[in-house]
């Protein structure tokens, strides 16, 4: 993963993420155009949709204009998460405009990037239930990429690396920061940098980076078989 | 004005519904269900239908528009049901219909899943639907709630007279069902099981008929139009218990078909008895339970007693579906109300009398 702000083609996408807070962004030629973002996480269905409004309004944008939309597939909390791709789809679907996904953590891998990190690093965010959602990524002289992830583990079962993302907040005792001159516990992932990561895929100087326009769970349904009280009973 | 066209979009339980219709003409009923992926549950496992609609929500709106044979753009309206229902469930239909209202630049209508389930009525396959008889209730009952309302209007007057007050009857079939091993979706199991049974065979209790709760027509009990059906599975299991504890083998047809009276009986005496003490002169009966042969049945002999008009749609439109929301849809287009603002949030326990969000 490189910084794309390189890039100058004439590509205009919105980027839509719901897979911690929500957020959306309209990105031009890899440039944030117009964003929109809230750390709210259980309010995403009402929020969403009229940000989103308002963004294409604000930049005087309509669906025509789009070259794309690009959605976040988490990982993240399912309810919400599902809202994000749901709006993804419909508006696609609407525009008649490609949709793509990308890795949410992807997001907050290319922030450390700019940030400077160097070598392999992690990105973990909350997976609530004690667990952290999770990737290992390597930035060095050939670029930033994803090295292995996303995976759902507990915060002590993760390799010794530095990290960002909420997880450190709530796993420091299992996860050491990235020295970055700023805190990245606080880091949420935002649509703004998966529209940039976006635009350098479209051009070809990313690969590897988009995916199918679908959730990432990583976990099943926690759905139970029930024993059956009378197994057999049926003549 | 010309009869709005209107698509519906319904994600409140298992199954997503997307229907077209042009004022009461319908045009396309999609429905994918997620009732396969529910059976080995014994039950709606509310992650596993919001996952579902995800998957489903893009072939299903393709497939309706090319049934109807009409495009995005020459739609009307977008209706979706805004509650009550799974909440996670709702979500994914409220967050695509506003995705695709803001979209097409089209308004959008959050309504209500019960009162969709009466504006089905309308709806026929040409384009003369009946209206509403003006003195009309609505007996719904499936397996995620169980009312009795009186409507006045579809777009602005709804009352509800009478509910479960725990299980849904539809529930109350998933329960039993499992507990004589018949099987997932209980109803139809049941139902079939009870043709093989005598209904008279066990005497099952017929919740909140003592005279405390249901007084007199000049004094109503606090339950005179409630059902309660939490306590009858457990009648049903106590009753296959002492066979066993014999011994001997379990009389599940017998079980099966007593069960089936309590919970049709109740159903039909309440629902009638509410109609006459309110001046309801026609009821249309609603809800995926609308499918069990036993309730149509005796519900038709009762409201015949009664002089009361009863209409049943085709079950394809009984159950939950798009076309429903799109009719209710169309009558809010019609009437002029406002359209919903892209905020409205999902409400899983909307009261029957908020129609619109
Ligand atoms: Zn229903």
């Amino acid at each position: 993963m490189k910084c794309v702000d390189r890039y100058h083609g004439g590509v205009l996408l919105l980027s839509i993420d719901s897979s911690a807070g929500a957020s959306a962004a309209l990105i031009r030629d890899g440039e944030p155009l117009q964003v929109w973002h809230t750390e709210e996480t259980t309010s995403h269905a009402e929020v969403l949709a009229p940000a989103v409004q308002r963004l294409l309004a604000q930049a005087g944008v309509t669906g025509e204009d789009l070259d794309g939309v690009v959605v976040g597939v988490g990982p993240g909390p399912f309810t919400g998460l599902r809202v994000g791709l749901a709006l993804a789809h419909a508006l696609a679907e609407a525009w008649g405009k490609p949709l793509q996904g990308i890795c949410s953590l992807d997001s907050l891998a290319l922030r450390a990037t700019d940030a400077g990190i160097d070598g392999e690093f992690l990105v973990a965010t909350d997976a609530r239930r004690r667990e952290v959602y999770w990737a290992q990524y390597v930035s060095d002289d050939a670029g930033s990429r994803l090295q292995r992830g996303p995976f759902v583990a507990a915060a002590s079962e993760l390799p010794d690396l530095p990290a960002v993302g909420a997880g450190l907040r709530l796993y420091a005792q299992d996860l050491r920061a990235a020295e970055l001159g700023e805190d990245p516990s606080v880091w949420v992932p935002h649509a703004a940098e998966l529209g940039q990561l976006a635009t350098g895929a479209l051009a070809g100087e990313l690969h590897g980076v988009m995916c199918q326009p679908r959730p990432l769970y990583l976990r099943e349904s926690d759905a139970q078989v029930p024993r059956q009280m009378r197994p057999g009973g049926a003549t | 004005m010309n009869e709005p066209l209107v698509l519906g979009i319904e994600t409140s339980c298992d199954e997503t519904g997307i229907g077209i219709v042009r004022g009461t003409q319908l045009l396309a009923n999609e429905v994918a269900s997620s009732m396969d992926e529910h059976i080995r549950f014994g039950g709606v496992i509310p992650e596993i239908a919001a996952r579902a609609h995800l998957e489903a929500f893009t072939p299903t709106l393709r497939k309706a528009l090319d049934t109807a044979g009409v495009e995005l753009r020459d739609v009307d309206a977008i209706a979706v049901t805004a509650g009550p229902g799974l909440a996670g469930a709702l979500m994914v239909g409220l967050s695509a219909a506003k995705g695709l209202a803001l979209a097409a630049g089209k308004p959008l209508y959050g309504v209500n899943h019960l009162v969709a389930h009466v504006a089905v009525a309308l709806v026929e396959d040409d384009d003369d639907g009946s209206p509403l008889a003006p003195s009309t209730a609505a007996l719904l009952v499936s397996g995620g709630h169980t009312e009795i309302l009186r409507v006045g209007s579809l777009t602005d007057d709804m009352e509800l007279l009478g509910s479960t007050i725990d299980d849904a009857a539809g529930e109350a079939y998933d329960k039993t069902a499992r507990l004589l091993g018949l099987g997932y979706p209980g109803g139809p199991a049941i139902d079939a099981a009870a043709r093989q049974g005598d209904p008279r065979a066990f005497r099952f209790p017929r919740g909140l008929t003592m005279p405390k709760f249901e007084g007199t027509a000049q004094s109503p009990g606090k339950h005179r139009h409630n059902w309660s059906f939490s306590g009858l599975k457990t009648a049903v299991a106590r009753a296959a218990e002492q066979f066993e504890a014999q011994g001997l083998p379990v009389p599940v047809a017998d079980l099966a078909a007593s069960f089936q009276e309590a919970v049709v009986d109740v159903l039909t005496a309440k629902a009638v008895r509410a109609c006459r003490e309110h001046g309801l002169t026609s009821l249309l009966l609603g809800g995926g339970v609308a499918a069990n042969s036993r309730l149509r049945e005796l519900l038709a002999e009762r409201c015949a007693d009664a002089g009361i008009d009863l209409t049943v749609p085709p079950i394809p439109l009984c159950t939950d579906n798009g076309a429903m929301v799109a009719a209710l849809g169309a009558q809010l287009v019609s009437a002029g109300a406002q359209a919903s603002s892209l905020e409205i949030p999902a409400d899983s326990s909307l009261p029957v009398d908020q129609i619109l969000r």
